[in-house]
């Protein structure tokens, strides 16, 4: 069990995220000089930020043992939101009260049939993102809305010389691990994913739990999808498509597990995020052929899964408890 | 102290328990006592707020007691140390003390770190646990595990403790060590409800007894009033036919190797294992809990590669066979942990059961699975072991603690294996039950199946056994032939730090 080999597979995997990072720089880097130049890798770290912040809600709901599909549509359905009520007058602030509020709500929603019917998560945020893609779509009438340049003013802006997205993805993260590491409920979360039916003997709330963990994935995707909007300044059909993915790769990718209770907000999340991003924006600097993104995104995406498979396994057999010491 | 008024639970319109009524004077020790599936836990989950009676009323120091969840049971003060663990490998043992009740920074949402700490060496002090409270949970071995649960009952100050066969995981010693807690815990005034298949225990522990047997109360009264028979034709509702383990009547098992293990080693686990397995010949492995017993069987039977070594079945190296190959060849191994490996406890009790022999019972091309027939082969195995009729369509999970372990066994049995591994089988099984399963595993030998049989039971051992290995610290310390059985000589042996041959 100790082998060396062993012992550095186990390392490598754990550090999966990492070294994927640098193999990801360095191949971008090497391939184009103009990856690794101060003005991209700031680009890389702002287009990034609303990925961590939803990739953070998503890794409440993975510690649980769920999975929250619903992410993208939930972005979708703030956004439209917004982009109807901005010829109303409806600037950035009460956009992004508007898209908190859709997101807290739908929240709400996925984590009471999921705490209390018991229906599958995956099952009820399936469900939840068709409709919230639908009614995005019905309130848009699938066409595009440009906003204001309050809103891209947002996105641009900085707070002494740090930019505001990336000082709000920094603020979440922060918030997130100390209520991960430092609170009864992010413990109780933890306790929940592990062993739902136990946590409940032990005297969790375990429905509590859960509903929260839900409405905080919302909260967030509602934050992450403001973000977005400031940063695109406009609402296409296409807005927040395929975040659920990137969120859970970036989560998976950072050391969440997907059967739950396992994961960390910092570094993973952010590495996760960062890493996704960056891969997307390295092709579109090489000039590749946009039909290959999905294929090398997916690929990435595989990669977590395959990596949490194999550190899931690996880490229950390097658990066994150990009996005698060799001489 | 705790008194029940006529209460009642029904799972699906089935009486589990009631109409019951007693109670339990302050600073008692209770005995509770039942066949599988008795209600014994069933009742106890109303007690600690798991479960709500369907009628009937409870009442606590003089007052209403109706508790809506476990949180609630536990400000009242009472703790509930369940049959099986409750813990979180995922959490550090300080986290698992006080999941539900975390010391905070003034008034703040915030745990108090230091606080913990301190609040969690006192209770693992208490329990005689010298470990630091911020080790994570999953490197503990499965009898801190009971101690840090026993820790964790003690945290909100209960007034009264239930034990839930506690000791069906620990050895003797650890089992004594848990005695000593007890006595300490009724010197500080605490009520106990202690739950036990093992009867002696019960007697020498309990003021007052209560025996259950179909939900009902079938007898009660104090401890020194009890003998074990009368407690067991109590329980069982007849005269009994047999108490306790009877010896296996010396015999010559001549039968040729079944199993050979030569050399066998796992760095960290075991090291240099050899001992020879005859057709029907009983093995026994004695040891402490964690002496490597249950990772040798695992390695017997596949489920760990050995680093080095040779295994034979049969004559033929078994080098490389998967697990499904070696149970093709015969093999079959109950393991000790029912929940987690051996059963799919949303399953019915039907599937469970059929889940090793199926390929035995597959038809033709299309690998039908002939349902008459499983079902006839299903019949006599489910008598051998006891397993009411009429558990089949049922989900496992909502059998007792006990029956779940017979429908563990009854699986294994359909296969008709020639080479067993008896991990702890009668772990968490009555009496009564237990004497037909010693008998079984005698009939199995008798009519040449191999049988290891790993047990943390002595008398068990002692009783059943033609030979015993004593495994110490991965290692073979003693090999011992039925006339040299001796308790005094096996543990000598199994006790780490000493070494005798
Ligand atoms: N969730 C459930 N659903 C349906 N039936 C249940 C459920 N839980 C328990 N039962 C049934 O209630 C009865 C009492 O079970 P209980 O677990 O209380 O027995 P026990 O006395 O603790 O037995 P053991 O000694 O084997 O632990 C059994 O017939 C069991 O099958
Ligand atoms: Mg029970």
């Amino acid at each position: 069990m100790n082998r060396p080999g062993a012992r550095l597979l186990r390392g490598a995997l754990n550090q999966a995220s990492l070294i994927l990072f640098a193999l990801v720089f360095a191949g971008f880097g090497s391939l184009s000089a103009k990856f690794l130049s101060p003005a991209n890798l700031l680009n890389i770290l702002l287009q990034s930020a609303p990925t961590v912040i939803v990739a953070v809600g998503m890794t409440f709901v993975l510690l649980t043992g769920g999975v929250d599909l619903s992410v993208g549509a939930v972005m979708f359905v703030g956004a439209a939101l917004a982009g109807k009520a901005a010829p109303g007058g409806a600037g950035p602030a009460a956009a992004v009260g508007l898209m908190l509020a859709a997101g807290a709500l739908l929240g709400l929603g996925n984590g009471f049939l999921v705490a209390r019917l018991k229906v599958i998560p995956f099952v009820v945020t399936l469900a939840v993102m068709s409709i919230g893609r639908g009614f995005g779509l019905w309130l848009t009438e699938t066409r595009a809305l440009n906003l204001s340049n309050e809103f891209l003013q947002v996105g641009a802006a900085r707070v002494l010389g740090v930019p505001v997205p990336v000082l709000l993805a920094g603020a979440v993260l922060v918030a997130a691990t100390v209520v991960l590491g430092a609170t009864p409920f992010g413990r109780q979360l933890y306790a929940v994913g592990q062993n739902a039916a136990a946590a409940r003997r032990a005297g969790v709330n375990t429905r509590r739990i859960l509903l929260i963990a839900y409405v905080l994935s919302g909260v967030c995707a509602g934050l992450g999808g403001f973000l977005s909007l400031a940063q695109l300044g406009a609402v296409s059909s296409k807005f927040g498509e395929n975040y659920e993915f990137k969120a859970i790769a970036a989560a998976v990718l950072g050391g969440a597990s997907l059967q739950g209770g396992r994961g960390r907000i910092f570094p993973g999340a952010l590495l996760g995020a960062t890493l996704i991003q960056a891969v997307e924006n390295g092709l579109v600097i090489l000039n590749a052929d946009p039909y290959l993104y999905p294929l090398v995104t997916s690929a990435v995406i595989f990669l977590a899964v395959l990596v949490d498979a194999t550190r899931t396994s690996l880490l229950a057999e390097s658990h066994r408890r150990q009996i005698r010491v060799e001489p | 102290m705790i008194e029940f008024q006529g209460i009642e639970k029904r799972f699906a319109g089935v009486r589990a328990v009631g109409p019951v009524s007693f109670d339990l004077p302050p600073g008692a020790t209770l005995g509770l006592v039942g066949e599988n599936g008795a209600g014994k836990s069933t009742l106890m989950n109303l007690l600690g707020g798991n479960l709500q009676p369907d009628a009937g009323s409870m009442r606590l120091a003089e007052r209403p007691y109706a508790p809506h969840g476990p949180a609630e049971a536990m400000r009242c003060g009472i703790a509930f140390i369940h049959q099986e663990l409750n813990l979180f490998g995922n959490l550090t043992i300080a986290e698992n003390l006080f999941l539900t009740r975390f010391p905070r920074w003034w008034r703040s949402p915030f745990i108090y770190r230091t606080g913990l700490r301190a609040e969690a060496g006192k209770l693992l002090a208490q329990v005689g646990l010298e470990l630091d409270p911020h080790t994570p949970m999953d490197r503990l071995a499965v009898g801190e595990c009971q101690l840090v649960e026993i820790a964790k009952a003690l945290a909100g100050d209960p007034r009264l403790i239930i034990f839930d066969e506690p000791t069906s995981s620990l050895s003797t010693r650890e089992a004594e060590r848990l005695f000593a807690l007890m006595a300490g815990f009724r010197r500080q005034g605490r009520s106990l409800i202690y739950i036990s298949h093992a009867l002696g225990d019960v007697l020498r522990l309990c003021d007052d007894l209560v025996i259950l047997r179909d939900g009902l109360v079938a007898g009660r009264g104090p401890a020194r009033d009890f003998t074990i028979p009368r407690l067991i034709s109590l329980m069982a509702g007849r005269v009994p036919e047999a108490t306790a383990p009877a010896p296996t009547p010396p015999r010559e098992p001549a039968g040729a190797v079944a199993l050979a293990v030569r050399g066998v080693s796992r760095p960290g686990v075991v090291r240099d294992i050899s001992f020879e397995l005859r057709r029907g010949e009983i093995l026994g492995i004695a040891g402490m809990m964690g002496a490597g017993r249950s990772e040798l069987a695992r390695i017997l039977f596949g489920l760990d590669a050995p680093a080095a070594g040779e295994l034979r079945l049969h004559g033929r190296p078994l080098q490389g066979a998967t697990v499904r190959e070696r149970v093709r060849r015969g093999m079959a191994f109950v393991t000790e942990d029912r929940r987690g490996e051996g059963l799919c406890l949303e399953a019915s009790v039907a599937d469970n059961l059929a889940l090793a022999a199926l390929p035995a019972f597959a038809r033709g091309r299309a690998r039908r699975i002939d349902r008459p027939g499983l079902q006839a082969a299903l019949t006599p195995v489910k008598a051998a072991v006891r397993l009411t009729a009429d558990a089949d369509g049922r989900a496992v999970k909502t059998l007792s603690g006990g029956n779940q372990q017979k429908v563990v066994l009854a699986k294994w049995l359909l296969t008709k294996p020639g080479v067993i591994i008896l991990d702890e089988p009668t772990r968490g099984i009555d009496v009564g039950a237990k004497c037909e399963i010693h008998e079984l595993i005698r009939a199995l030998a008798a009519a040449g199946t191999a049988v290891l049989l790993i047990s943390s039971e002595l008398e068990e051992l002692t009783a059943l056994c033609d030979r015993l290995l004593v495994l110490n610290r991965g290692e073979i310390t003693a090999t011992l032939a039925r006339a040299e059985f001796d308790q005094a000589r096996i543990l000598a042996a199994a006790l780490p730090g000493e070494r005798s041959a």
